[in-house]
């Protein structure tokens, strides 16, 4: 089965980094993307995220098919943003070059055309870092670190042992989807909405009866080995802090600094090109 | 010497339960010793293991009077990290206890948990993959690892510890016969270089046999029934009266008349004196009543040279062809990963053959979809909580024909009418949660039933059941086969199941057909039963031994004479019902 979105190993200075860089870096990242609607800072950034996101050696099967999903959603949401407020582009640049009247009071602006091309880019500086993260991230080395950067290790352990177990139960629920099916519990488009709903329950029940008897079996294998022993553990996964990860760290906050003082230096979160 | 394990009239009661599940237990093992611990469902073994690693009282809480010293040691004030020091623990779901993301985590998961520091880790890590052999593994996640991989690296991750005694709860319970035998090799070879204590607690014992034990303890219901030798058991009736399978070749030998005697040495049947039996069991062999059965011609389900590949160019399955016919029981076996499951996917569509097709009834099913085959082919996953989703036995069973639409006056009389079948009638408004594993493997089963197929195809009907248990299911499997004419199809890895349960057994192996015989054939031929990760019958060896030219003969003569006994009133009362 092909594993979506999940950590895989290769060996770039980006996997290498320390996963508590690599969320610092996308944290500050989204958040600058998300307050800035500076177009030059924007279109600097799509460029930047998409040089990195080649370097981590991403391949398409590890992302297409979300890719496609979001593509979808990123019409849906540009479709949507020019009906439910076509005009908000004039008013937030402060003209009114009009292009084509399409009908009633909808007419496609400039302005508008702008701003909902500001959201698209931002869409393409903010996927590829998301990408990255989750692809080049060894969960456990990335427990690891927010275990060395003061973070209860139960809670790092938590997300490592999801991420372990999540394939098992996929699995369990193909497995038992199946044999509801096969007992005529329809599934597919045949079925109407409310009826799928339903029938889900079929499902869904079982897998959580399987999913207990798999959460017993694991804490007692986990006690049995001695988690939970001391306050504190080693991890075989680990990582120093390197120097990549002191550059990359200090290029990160430098560019959110730049970013954000460019984009704020007129007190406004718009570039104008129609001034 | 002092036992390392020693207990002294010890009780014990889970807190849950009215009556202890141990009484009385007097116990002593000795360092280095190698103890198997034998008992039916129930009996309290495994309670015995949860003593010993700490899980008792610390995970399941209760009251216990006498006294428990490990290495004379109290567990109860030790603790159950500190028990994790002396006791390194195997479990039976080699899955389940995998907790790290890759192999070298997981091994080194007790190291991280004792802040071992890291360089030191790596280095115990690579050390004890290379005693288990998983050394080229160590970066593979467990889904890429099969059962009997996973199990050696739960080894890894106990030796790594240096515990002194290793406790395996039924470590063949989820491998194959080959691979089960690997194990037991691999255990044995861990007590012969560490020095250290083994307790195994199985309920396969000819299997658990494959190498030596120094002694092996029966229990049976909470109480040590015996305590002996190998030898000095497997001469005895205790096994029987517990409820467990003796190996196979004492079982002929006593058809055959003899009387297994202690100095005869049978622990092994490949060192095993036989020169006081052999004339015995050849003539029993000559005298055996043998009857040939006539073959059904109408066919149930054919499958037609069959392909299939989940990704072009490496096909899963290649050009399987078979033909079952109406009221067989035929088995499907091969290792772990052979592609018997993806062949049941097939057949009941879940997946799209490459090429080739299935035929039932003689009618081509390839255009019909999973719901319509669901009518005709009833598909019994391996555990019932992978199927149960109704509280109410009724409901459960009802599940088929009301979402088919079936009215509701039908229903309720078709459902009674399965449930009476099913011996689960007097329960028909019991909350499922109310029943035992094996009443609820009955529901599934009659929530299958009910629906009238012409084809039942169990998933290991019976993995990880005792001998009673397992008589129990496959005896009603057998009753239904037979007064219904439903074609029974099961995936299996259980030997005895196929031999003693079922006219012919499909072998696959490496996605190929490698063999469609009778069972007795299939385990009497190394080559195949060495492709398909079986293991050859302990029978084969007696037959040769004894001097018997044909030991297919010999095993079809026997499974014959084993069925007449069954059928005429059951083994000692053991087919007991639920």
């Amino acid at each position: 089965m092909a594993r979506i979105l999940t950590y895989e190993e290769k060996d770039t200075w980006i996997h290498r980094l320390s996963g508590v860089t690599k969320l610092v870096f996308f944290l500050l990242w989204t958040l600058t993307s998300m307050l800035t609607y500076d177009t030059r800072v924007l279109l600097v950034m799509v460029v930047f995220s998409f040089v990195i996101y080649s370097m981590s050696r991403t391949k398409w099967r590890q992302v297409g098919s979300v890719l496609k999903f979001i593509a979808v959603f990123l019409v849906i949401n540009l479709i949507a943003i020019f009906f439910f407020a076509p005009y908000e582009g004039v008013n937030i640049y402060g003209s009114r070059t009009e292009l084509l009247h399409l009908f009633g009071n909808y007419t496609i602006t400039k302005e508008q055309l702008f701003y909902e091309f500001n959201v698209m880019i931002k869409y393409f500086t903010i996927v590829p870092a998301v990408f990255m993260f989750v692809v080049t991230t060894n969960p456990s080395e990335f427990a690891a670190s927010l275990n060395r950067i003061g973070v209860s290790y139960n809670i790092g352990y938590a997300i490592a042992i999801a991420l372990r177990y999540i394939p098992d139960v996929q699995d369990d629920f193909t497995q038992i989807k199946h044999a509801q099916e096969a007992r005529g519990i329809e599934m597919s488009s045949k079925a109407s909405f409310m009826s799928r709903v339903r029938n889900m329950a079929s499902i869904i029940f079982p897998l959580i009866f399987t999913s207990m008897d798999r959460i017993d079996v694991v804490s007692n294998a986990m006690e049995l080995r001695g988690f939970g022993k001391h306050k504190k553990r080693t991890w075989y996964a680990g990582r120093k802090f390197t120097a990549a990860d002191y550059i990359t760290l200090a290029v990160t906050v430098l560019i959110t600094v730049t970013a954000l003082v460019i984009t704020f230096y007129d007190g406004s979160r718009f570039y104008n090109p129609f001034l | 010497m002092t036992p390392i394990i020693e207990f002294k009239d010890y009780t014990f009661k889970y807190r849950s339960q009215v009556e202890p599940t141990l009484r009385d237990i007097n116990l002593n093992i000795y360092p280095g010793e190698k103890v198997l611990i034998v008992g039916p469902s129930g009996s309290g073994k495994s309670t015995i293991a949860h003593c010993m690693n700490g899980l008792v009282p610390f995970s399941f809480a209760g009251d216990s009077t006498g006294t428990l010293r490990i290495k004379g040691e109290d567990p109860a004030k030790l603790g159950i990290f500190g028990m994790s020091k002396l006791v390194g623990t195997v479990l039976q779901d080699t899955n389940g206890q995998f907790i790290g993301l890759t192999v070298a985590e997981d091994i080194a998961f007790a190291l991280e948990n004792d802040k071992v520091p890291q360089k030191e880790m790596f280095q115990k890590v690579d050390e004890v993959a290379n005693v288990v052999e998983v050394d080229s593994l160590l970066s593979h996640a467990p889904w890429e690892l099969s059962g009997g991989q996973k199990q050696r690296v739960s080894m890894a991750g106990v030796m790594v510890d240096d515990v002194e005694i290793f406790l395996f709860d039924e470590p063949l319970a989820n491998l194959d016969p080959a691979t089960g035998k690997r194990a037991i090799d691999l255990i044995d070879k861990i007590s012969g270089t560490r020095k250290a204590t083994i307790v195994i607690i199985e309920h396969r014992l000819e299997d658990a046999l494959y190498r030596d034990v120094d002694r092996i303890v029966v229990v049976g219901e909470g109480r040590i029934v015996a305590d002996v030798k190998p030898d000095a058991l497997l001469a005895g009736n205790v096994l029987i009266d517990q409820g467990i399978r003796e190996p196979l070749y004492i079982t002929a030998l006593k058809h055959a008349g003899c009387t297994v005697k202690e100095q005869s040495r049978p622990q092994h049947i490949e060192s095993m004196e036989l020169e006081p039996y052999k004339e015995q069991v050849r003539k029993w062999f000559k005298g055996a009543a043998f009857e040939k059965k006539t073959l059904n011609t109408e066919s149930a389900l054919c499958v037609n040279h069959l392909d299939f590949s989940y990704v072009e160019g490496r096909p899963v399955l290649k050009d399987i062809h078979f033909d079952i016919r109406k009221k067989e029981m035929v088995s499907i076996v091969g290792k772990n990963g052979a592609g018997k499951s993806t062949l049941a996917g097939l057949i009941c569509g879940f997946l799209k053959p490459t090429s080739g097709a299935i035929y039932l009834n003689g009618e081509d099913i390839s255009d019909q979809s999973i719901k319509e085959r669901g009518e005709k082919i009833g598909l019994v996953m391996q555990s019932p909580s992978q199927m149960i989703s109704k509280p109410l036995i009724f409901e459960e069973v009802a599940l088929g024909l009301s979402v088919r639409g079936v009215p509701e006056e039908e229903i309720k009389e078709r459902v009674y009418e399965t449930l009476k079948i099913c011996g689960l009638y007097p329960f028909r408004n019991w909350p499922v949660s109310a029943l035992s594993y094996g009443q609820k493997k009955r529901v599934t089963i009659a929530s299958i039933l009910v629906m009238n197929p012409d084809v039942i195809i169990l998933d290991e009907p019976t993995a990880g059941q005792d001998y009673r248990h397992y008589t129990e299911i496959m005896e009603f499997l057998k009753s239904i086969n037979e007064k219904f004419g439903i074609t029974i199809v099961m995936i299996t890895h259980d030997m005895h199941l196929m031999l003693e349960y079922t006219d012919r057994a499909i072998v696959i192996a490496d996605g190929q057909l490698l063999a469609d015989d009778t069972p007795a054939n299939v385990l009497t031929n190394e080559v195949i039963a060495d492709k398909a990760y079986l293991k050859k019958t302990s029978l084969y060896d007696l037959a040769v031994r004894c001097g018997i030219p044909e030991p297919s003969q010999f095993v079809e003569r026997f499974i014959h004479h084993e069925r007449g006994q069954r059928e005429g009133g059951g083994r000692n009362g053991k087919n007991s019902d639920l």
